[in-house]
C-alpha cells in the first residue's frame, strides 16, 4: 500500500496578476512512489498546478506541501532538491555544450563533492542510456534525444519527485515508448512521478491515478478504468478515451484500458472452434 | 485544372544539408494528384520535413545543401522559382505556430503574405473573409494570435495560408503541439478543405489513429526513403513492418493483428473502431 504522502493540496486557489481565477480550490494528495497524471485541457490549469509544486508560483489561498513542507516557507532552489521539473519543451531547458555538463549542472548547484558529481553525471547517462553521447552538444541533438536527456539532467539531481510536464508531445511512437520505459523505470527504483499530458496512451499505460482538472477544478481523482468509465467527465473535457477503451465499450465493458488486456478478454471470450489450428 | 490532374511530382529526388553526413532524402519519387489527401508518416529523422521544405522551395532556395532531382509543383520546376512565386501554389503550416504567427491581429496575420504579393486592398478584406470564414475563425479578426487557443492558431495559420489562394496545402505535424480538442479542430478543418473545396493537402502526422480516416493515400518514410506506398488499409496490411519502421499503428490495428497471430479467424485487419467491433461481434457472441 502507498501511504505516505509526498505532496498534500489543500484547497489551493490561484489568481493571476492579470485576474484570471486559474485554480479554484484545488485538493489532492499525492503518495509516495506513485505514478500520478494530471489531464485536462489547455486552459484547465494543469500547468498553473504543476509550478504550485516546484514553488514557481506560491498558492494566493490555501496550501501546497512538499514532503511535509509548506512550499511558501520554501525558496525555488531548496524546493528542487525535492521535486524535479521536466519542462515540455527541451529547448527552454538545455543550454550546455556538452550533454556531461548538461547532467553535471544540477548536481553542481547541489553542492556535491566533485567526486559525488562524477558519480551522479554517471548514473544518469547509463539510466538513460547516454553513456556514448557525453561528449556531444545536447543542443545539436533531435528533438526527442534533447527530452530524454531533459529528464536526465533532472534525475542526475535525484529529487524524490519528478513532475513531466508533457513528456511525449512531439514524439513518434518509439520515443513515446521509450519515455514509458523510463518512467516506469524510474517507478521501479522509489520515484514518485506526475506526469501532465494529453497523451491518453501514455496515462493508460502507466498511471495508478488520474486527476482531472477542469477550468481550474477537480472534477475527479481515480484510477484510470474508473476515469474513462465517467462519460459525464469525458464529454465535458473533451478528452477522447483510447480506441481500446472505445472498442471495449462497445462490447459492455468499461474497464478495459490496452490493447493487452482487450487481447486477453476477447481471447478468453472466443469460442475454441473459432480458433484456427 | 481538371481533377486527375498532376499538381505535385517528385523526380529522383535526393539532398543532403551542408551540415549533415547522411543524405535526409534518398532517390524520392511520388506524384500527387489535384484533390488527393496524402498523409506522410514515419519515425523522427525520417526525412518529412525535409520532404515539406522541397514542396514549397526553402530546399534548394533558402536551405544550405546538396540536391539531386526535380521537384515541379503545379508545372514549376522548384529549382528555378523561389519561394516567393511558390507561395501563390503551396501554403506551409508548420508544428509550432508561435514561430508562425507575427501579426498583432487575426486580421493583418492573414493580410500579411497577401501584402507581401502588392495585393489590392478590397481583394485582401475579400480574400481575410473568406479565409477566416473557412477555418471558423470569424468574428476574432481583432483578437491577437496569441490569445487564440493552440488549435486556433494553427486553423489561423491555415487560413494565412488560404488567403494565398494556394492549389497544395502542406501541413508538416500541424497538431503535435495541440490538446485533444484542438487536434481534432485541425483535423476537421483540413478534412473540410480537402472534401468541400477541393484541396489538395499533403499532412505530415504522428496521430496516425486520425490520420487513417482522412487520408486517401499514405507516404511512409525511413531513412529519406518512401518505402511503404498505398491507401491505408494497403499499407498496415503488414502490422509487423509497420512496427519494425518504428510507427505505432492504431489500436485497433494491433488488437486485430495480435488475435490472427494467435489464430483467430477474422475478416481482416481492423483501422477504425466501428470496423474492429464488426469484425468481433460475430465471434464474441458465441458463449457470451
Amino acid at each position: 500500500m502507498k501511504e505516505s504522502p509526498v505532496i498534500e493540496i489543500e484547497d489551493l486557489h490561484y489568481i493571476y496578476p492579470s485576474g484570471v481565477h486559474a485554480l479554484r480550490g484545488v485538493s489532492l494528495t499525492i503518495y509516495e512512489n506513485e505514478i500520478h497524471a494530471i489531464i485536462g485541457q489547455n486552459g484547465s490549469g494543469k500547468t498553473t498546478l504543476a509550478k504550485h509544486l516546484n514553488g514557481l508560483l506560491k498558492p494566493t489561498r490555501g496550501r501546497v506541501l512538499v514532503l511535509s513542507k509548506d512550499t511558501k516557507k520554501l525558496s525555488v532552489p531548496e524546493l528542487s532538491k525535492y521535486v524535479g521539473y521536466v519542462f515540455q519543451n527541451p529547448n527552454h531547458q538545455l543550454f550546455n555544450t556538452t550533454v556531461e555538463k548538461e547532467l553535471a549542472f544540477g548536481p553542481q548547484n547541489l553542492s556535491l563533492s566533485p567526486g559525488e558529481v562524477k558519480e551522479r553525471v554517471m548514473d544518469a547517462a547509463k539510466f538513460f542510456d547516454l553513456i556514448e553521447l557525453l561528449r556531444e552538444n545536447p543542443l545539436n541533438m533531435s528533438y526527442p534525444m534533447k527530452k530524454i536527456i531533459a529528464i536526465a539532467s533532472i534525475y542526475a539531481m535525484k529529487p524524490p519527485i519528478f513532475v513531466l510536464d508533457e513528456p511525449t508531445t512531439g514524439l513518434d511512437s518509439y520515443w513515446k515508448l521509450k519515455v514509458l520505459e523510463m518512467v516506469k523505470k524510474m517507478n521501479h527504483e522509489g520515484y514518485t512521478v506526475i506526469i501532465i499530458s494529453h497523451d491518453m496512451w501514455l496515462v493508460t499505460e502507466c498511471a495508478e491515478r488520474i486527476t482531472v482538472l477542469w477550468n481550474g477544478e477537480i472534477l475527479k481523482t481515480d484510477e484510470p478504468t474508473e476515469i474513462f468509465r465517467e462519460r459525464e467527465i469525458l464529454e465535458k473535457t473533451k478528452l477522447r478515451p483510447p480506441q481500446i477503451a472505445l472498442l471495449a465499450r462497445r462490447f459492455g465493458r468499461d474497464d478495459i484500458l490496452t490493447v493487452k488486456e482487450m487481447e486477453d478478454y476477447i481471447l478468453s471470450r472466443v469460442s475454441y472452434n473459432l480458433l484456427q489450428p | 485544372m481538371s481533377e486527375g490532374e498532376v499538381v505535385l511530382e517528385f523526380r529522383n529526388v535526393s539532398f543532403r544539408y551542408l551540415t549533415g553526413k547522411d543524405y535526409a532524402l534518398r532517390n524520392v519519387s511520388f506524384k500527387v494528384k489535384r484533390g488527393e489527401f496524402i498523409g506522410v508518416i514515419g519515425a523522427t529523422g525520417a526525412g518529412k520535413t525535409t520532404l515539406c521544405y522541397c514542396i514549397n522551395g526553402l530546399i534548394p532556395h533558402h536551405i544550405a545543401g546538396y540536391m539531386k532531382g526535380d521537384v515541379i509543383v503545379c508545372g514549376l520546376r522548384t529549382r528555378n522559382h523561389p519561394p516567393r512565386d511558390l507561395a501563390k501554389k503551396v501554403a506551409i503550416v508548420f508544428d509550432n505556430p508561435e514561430y508562425q504567427l507575427s501579426q498583432p491581429t487575426v486580421m493583418e496575420e492573414v493580410a500579411l503574405g497577401l501584402e507581401n504579393l502588392g495585393v489590392p486592398r478590397e481583394e485582401i478584406l475579400r480574400r481575410i473573409e473568406k479565409a477566416l470564414e473557412l477555418v471558423g475563425l470569424r468574428g476574432l479578426e481583432k483578437r491577437s494570435p496569441l490569445a487564440l487557443s493552440g488549435g486556433q492558431q494553427q486553423r489561423l495559420a491555415i487560413a494565412a495560408g488560404l488567403a494565398m489562394a494556394p492549389e497544395i496545402m502542406v501541413l508538416d505535424e500541424p497538431t503535435s503541439n495541440l490538446d485533444p480538442m484542438g487536434k481534432d479542430e485541425v483535423f476537421e478543418v483540413v478534412r473540410k478543405l480537402n472534401k468541400e473545396s477541393g484541396m489538395t493537402v499533403i499532412m505530415v502526422e504522428n496521430e496516425i489513429e486520425l490520420l487513417v480516416e482522412y487520408a486517401d493515400r499514405l507516404i511512409v518514410m525511413d531513412s529519406g526513403r518512401i518505402v511503404l506506398e498505398g491507401d491505408p488499409r494497403k499499407v498496415f496490411e503488414d502490422v509487423e513492418r509497420i512496427l519494425s519502421l518504428r510507427i505505432k499503428p492504431p489500436q485497433v490495428t494491433e488488437l486485430t493483428h495480435e488475435l490472427i497471430k494467435k489464430g483467430v479467424k477474422l475478416e481482416g485487419i481492423a483501422l477504425t473502431v466501428e470496423e474492429a467491433y464488426s469484425y468481433l461481434k460475430g465471434i464474441m457472441e458465441v458463449g457470451t
